[in-house]
């Protein structure tokens, strides 16, 4: 039987998952109620003060990339078994291109557009 | 005359096995969090985007997370993020089997180490990016 | 007259129907009967045809497996006062082929656990001779293992498993748990010659923890669990292939 490098995309998910599990709750509450809800003073958002946090660190940078991106993962592994379960598998192979795919191409945007700061 | 075949019956499993029963509704609810977890992720993305395209730029994006619509996929994404945690961080000591001697440690305290971490994770991202 | 109660059963006949019906009876309730009291009743009463499997009446046997109601159970082990006064539907494990109302052909299973090689297997130089005695074990050794070692192969874990009802080549729960247990036994050698299966796509890769299959164990066996731990540990075997290839291997 064939070696399955489903280990790659699996660590990948598990990555992922832990990440949004930890982190993505706390930036959606600041980002979709605090902020808006103007519940913090001084507008902590306002550009000078990210953008000078961003340009400024490579640390800061490097964990949003991984934030951004590792998530990317878990949707594409998670989704890809979604997909199969309701019964698509006879198309399973283009839904894993499909998937990994989109999370690759996200990773390569995301890398582009963290250069430019 | 040999030995005759005996006919089997396969029942058909239906797509829609998944809304049969309310443990499989469960599952299928956890598997698409990650729609909203890749949502939020690219929403980040967009973030950091208007950010390289200059002040004003970022500054509309900023502005618009006051209306209603981004509020209200922020209420849903948050619901389905918090389904994400909660399932996951019940679902990890399943997998993380640790033992003390001959007992298990009881799944409840693993499960509880990570809500703690998350808390823990949680209030040092807020006060970081919220600069207090 | 006293209370009854109705269930409603799975049939087919293989020489004679081409697609199964529901048949119902009406059975005398008891608080202290179980659904296969009922079935053994409808038997020996009612209508001598109806087949189905039974032996041990006290769940340990693992051959009253039945979908109650949509659920994987053991027929022996659910009372009759839990359903009443509704009708109780009974139908054999999904995800099987059946072969006649109740029974179900288990061919698929058997053949997996067979494969999975589900008993210790030692290196063939590290054998030792009778008359040295047991290999021995500590308390703590034995019990990285003993819940996986309660599996009584009724397969209500593959009748609750969707993964395995879409695509019976996978592996499936009961087998891949009995190769963990045999896995994380302080005296086996055999966890290479099993991994080539579990670590194959059929084998743990499909499951996509749907959880149901520890949900129905009433053995509290906890394959989802297995299955999941064996992705930790050939995750770790891939990431040794790819990082050090000259490491280990025979």
């Amino acid at each position: 039987m064939a070696k399955s490098n489903e280990p790659i995309w699996w660590s990948l998910f598990s990555a992922g998952g832990m990440v949004a599990a930890m982190i993505l709750p706390v930036l959606i509450i600041i980002t979709g109620i605090l902020v808006p809800f103007g519940l913090v003073d001084d507008d902590p958002l306002n550009f000078e003060r990210i953008y000078t946090a961003l340009s400024q660190s490579y640390l800061i940078k490097l964990i949003l990339f991984i934030v951004i991106t590792l998530p990317l993962f878990h949707w594409a592994h998670r989704f890809r078994f979604t997909l199969v379960d309701v019964g698509l598998k006879s198309v399973s192979t283009l839904i894993s291109i499909l998937c990994y795919g989109g999370a690759i191409a996200g990773t390569i945007i995301a890398a582009i557009i963290f250069l430019r700061i | 005359m040999g030995k005759k075949e005996m006919s089997t019956y396969h029942r058909p499993f239906p797509n829609t096995w998944w809304l049969k029963r309310k443990p499989y509704v469960l599952f299928m609810i956890r598997e698409l969090t990650s729609v909203f977890v890749a949502g939020y992720c690219i929403f980040l993305l967009v973030f950091v985007y208007k950010l390289t395209q200059g002040a004003d730029v970022y500054g509309n994006f900023i502005d618009a997370l006051k209306s209603p619509s981004s509020v209200a996929l922020h209420f849903i994404a948050l619901a389905f993020v918090l389904y994400h945690t909660i399932t996951w961080f019940n679902l990890t000591p399943k997998i993380l089997v640790l033992y003390k001697g001959e007992e298990r440690i009881p799944q409840g305290l693993v499960a509880g180490m990570f809500y703690a971490g998350w808390v823990v994770v949680s209030v040092i991202v807020a006060l970081f990016v919220l600069g207090m | 007259m006293a209370e009854t109660m109705k269930l409603e059963i799975f049939r087919y006949h293989p020489e004679k129907d081409n697609e199964p019906t529901f048949q119902t009876y009406e059975v005398p309730f008891l608080e202290d009967w179980v659904i296969l009291d009922a079935i053994n009743y409808i038997k020996d009463e009612i209508d001598g045809t109806l087949s189905y499997r039974w032996s041990c009446q006290m769940g340990v046997c693992g051959s009253c497996g039945m979908m109650i109601n949509g659920v994987p159970k053991l027929s022996c082990a659910v009372f009759l006062k839990d359903y009443y006064p509704d009708k109780i539907r009974v139908e054999p494990l999904t995800g099987f082929p059946v072969e006649r109302d109740l029974i179900f052909q288990m061919d698929d299973f058997m053949t997996k656990l067979t494969e999975i090689q589900p008993y210790i297997i030692r290196n063939k130089d590290e054998e030792k001779p009778l008359d040295e005695g047991e290999y021995l074990q500590t308390p703590a050794e034995l019990a990285r293992f003993k819940p996986y070692s309660m599996c009584i192969n009724c397969m209500l874990c593959y009748a609750a498993c969707p993964v395995y009802a879409l695509d019976s080549t996978f592996i499936g729960p009961a087998a891949i748990a009995l190769g963990q247990r045999y896995n994380m036994d302080s005296r086996d050698h055999g966890r290479d010659a099993r991994q080539e299966l579990i670590a194959s796509h059929e084998g743990i890769w499909e499951c996509t923890f749907v959880g149901e299959c520890s949900a129905v164990c009433p053995k509290d066996v906890d394959p989802a669990a297995a299955i999941q731990r064996a992705k930790v540990s050939s995750t770790i075997d891939w990431f040794k292939d790819v990082l050090i290839p000259w490491g280990k291997k025979k």
